[in-house]
């Protein structure tokens, strides 16, 4: 089935095109847009985006192939990022990446069995100097230990 | 020497420290901005600007007002302003801290800097993740807006200005500004070649100036001191390095943090008087001076600076510890200042896995656009991983020189020698660890990059 914007969304992307010269250059805001609504940039979504810009598909699945953040594949309804990067890794983020993988019962780069948690290592979120961190949706969770990992994750998973 | 100043970090910790409202009551907010564009010409402004001796916070160091003078008006081009806000070097954590805390400073240094440059428009250009940080600046624009300090008539003048937020999208890349320019466009951030410099086509194929967040957020300060004044606050002010900036320190310390302090403070300050020391009394193995890409320091370097036309002769025979944190100074013993945020490794670290941990940085980061870059940063990764598994011979040792040399000088933008540098650095300066995991004595089991 074709792709389409929700209403609210196809409104944000019409306020995203009045500030650029060029309709090209709404290519990564809108991707994160379709992202946001379908978990992931599927072939529907590519082809919606070329056609909405007027751009290639070769060009917007370049892309989107390119930039870390977006998603190749569907992921879980959550994502957990741990920064694994030296100023992390000097304060134990080794500790924390164990303990995800331990409590999710994963490996970095799987998906819980029921979907609802994907766990990456993160290069450098710029936390360094409240390190060891991990993002987890939008949100920063800084300075962490174990326990407090645990603390989160069983937010979120309840 | 320590001097701390509190221009951008004056409201940090306030309670709604990033509003217009806290902003124009504790700093006065935008009184500097209307006064330089009803008062001064753009020439003026430009002129002004290089007094204040800015040197880019982004890594490079170079004079902002002179970088400001480059833009010369197009006969039927628009010029930009673009803010680089992808903060990803490795050990670098302060513009998140203006973003989030002081945010109405970074609007109000685009308005100074797009009348100066004569844009009407400026892009931030922040990394997707900082959710919070793009949060406070779309806020801030929004109440700027409301006042009538942004929009077409800015300031009740006839000066339009529009300041916008953009995003990227997991790249580290995009914070090489030719490469921020290409993702800017819609397209893979992929570095260009310069010449063309963005003064002569940057985005859009306009002319355009790419200044740091901070940079561009200390702009208000400066004009309000007044430039010259602004940039004497430095102990290098003599020496074109003036002001004040955030510093950083992370890593092995007690106290990681941020700072604004004047330009001019020690890396033996830094450590031991803002950032406490470090963890559990130990020493020091090393000191990344400013993100990933600077050469490691070790604490027994001293300065070799015999020419007394030398910048750095004053410090001659004296510990690299104990020299004022300069673009130029740092450069002099062979590093670079970058960021100004400084990683510490404290004894008992191993250099090795640090090297590995940074190099599968780079290696997950490269573009692929240049093949010595792409190809050399795998396989410093690769490498590594290898002698660190005690399965590498010394002639793999020795290719790691090779790798990094041949990486120099060979790619279209500085990601390759920001590889290859620090990767030299730690090959030279801890050789013998590296050859003891060659010879199997030592293991994977003895690195740790947690001794404390």
């Amino acid at each position: 089935m074709p792709f389409a914007l929700t209403a609210d969304r196809e409104r944000e992307l019409n306020d995203i095109l009045t500030r650029y010269p060029t309709r090209m250059a709404a290519c990564i805001p809108l991707l994160h847009l379709c992202q946001e609504q379908n978990g992931w940039v599927s072939e529907e979504v590519v082809a919606f985006v070329a056609k909405t810009l007027d751009l290639t598909t070769s060009h917007v699945k370049g892309v989107a192939t390119f930039y870390t953040l977006f998603n190749n594949e569907p992921v879980g309804k959550h994502q957990v990022w741990v920064c694994g990067t030296l100023p992390c890794a000097l304060r134990g983020s080794g500790a924390v990446l164990k303990q995800c993988e331990k409590r999710l019962g994963i490996h970095a780069g799987q998906t819980t069995a029921d979907g609802k948690v994907t766990l990456r290592t993160a290069e450098c979120l710029a936390s360094c100097g409240t390190a060891p961190m991990m993002q987890v949706d939008r949100d920063y969770h800084e300075n962490l230990t174990p326990e407090r990992v645990d603390e989160i994750l069983t937010k979120l998973q309840s | 020497m320590i001097s701390r100043c509190n221009h951008l970090s004056k409201i940090y910790g306030k309670p709604n420290g990033w509003s217009l409202d806290v902003y124009e009551r504790e700093c006065a907010g935008y009184q500097t901005a209307r006064r330089v564009l009803s008062t001064m010409t753009k020439e003026q402004v430009v002129d002004e600007a290089k007094k204040a001796n800015i040197r880019g916070r982004g890594g490079a160091g170079f004079p902002m007002g002179v970088k400001w003078s480059f833009m010369r008006p197009h006969p039927t081009k628009p010029a930009y302003l673009v803010i680089n806000a992808d903060e990803g070097e490795p050990g670098t954590h302060k513009d998140r801290t203006i973003m989030e805390l002081n945010p109405h400073s970074v609007v109000e240094g685009c308005i100074i800097g797009c009348y100066g440059i004569g844009a009407h428009a400026a892009y931030i250009y922040v990394r997707d993740e900082l959710h919070l940080s793009k949060a406070r600046l779309w806020g801030a624009i929004k109440e700027a807006r409301a006042k009538g300090y942004l929009g077409k008539n800015a300031f009740g003048g006839n000066y339009p200005v529009e300041v916008y937020v953009h995003t990227g999208a997991g790249a580290y890349i995009c914070g090489e500004e030719t490469s921020l320019l290409n993702s800017l466009e819609g397209r893979r951030g992929e570095p260009r070649f310069k010449p063309p410099f963005p003064a002569q086509s940057g985005a859009f194929g306009c002319p355009t100036t790419v200044n740091n967040l901070e940079t561009i957020a200390i702009v208000p300060t400066a004009f309000a001191m007044g430039c010259e004044k602004f940039s004497a606050q430095s102990a290098l002010h003599d020496i074109k390095d003036g002001g004040c900036r955030l510093f950083g320190v992370n890593g092995h310390v007690n106290k990681p943090q941020i700072v604004e302090l004047a330009v001019g403070v020690t890396l033996r300050e830094l450590i031991y008087d803002i950032g406490g020391g470090v963890l559990g009394g130990k020493g020091i193995l090393g000191i990344i001076p400013g993100g990933s890409s600077t050469p490691i320091l070790k604490p027994d370097e001293k300065v070799h600076a015999p020419d007394e036309k030398s910048p750095l002769h004053k410090w001659h025979g004296q510990l690299v510890l104990d020299v004022p944190l300069g673009v130029d100074t740092m450069r002099g013993v062979g590093t670079m200042l970058g960021t100004c945020c400084a990683t510490v490794l404290a004894e008992g670290t191993c250099p090795v896995l640090a090297m590995q941990n940074l190099m599968a940085f780079y290696h997950h980061e490269s573009c692929g656009q240049c093949t010595p870059c792409r190809e050399g940063s795998a396989w410093l990764d690769w490498t590594l991983q290898k002698i660190l598994d005690g399965k590498a011979s010394m002639q793999e040792l020795q290719n790691l020189h090779d790798i990094a040399n041949n990486i120099m000088g060979n790619t279209i933008c500085a990601f390759g020698e920001g590889t290859a540098m620090p990767a030299l650095g730690f090959l030279q300066k801890f050789r013998p660890y590296f050859e003891q995991y060659v010879r199997g004595e030592r293991t994977r089991k003895d690195a740790t990059l947690t001794p404390v």
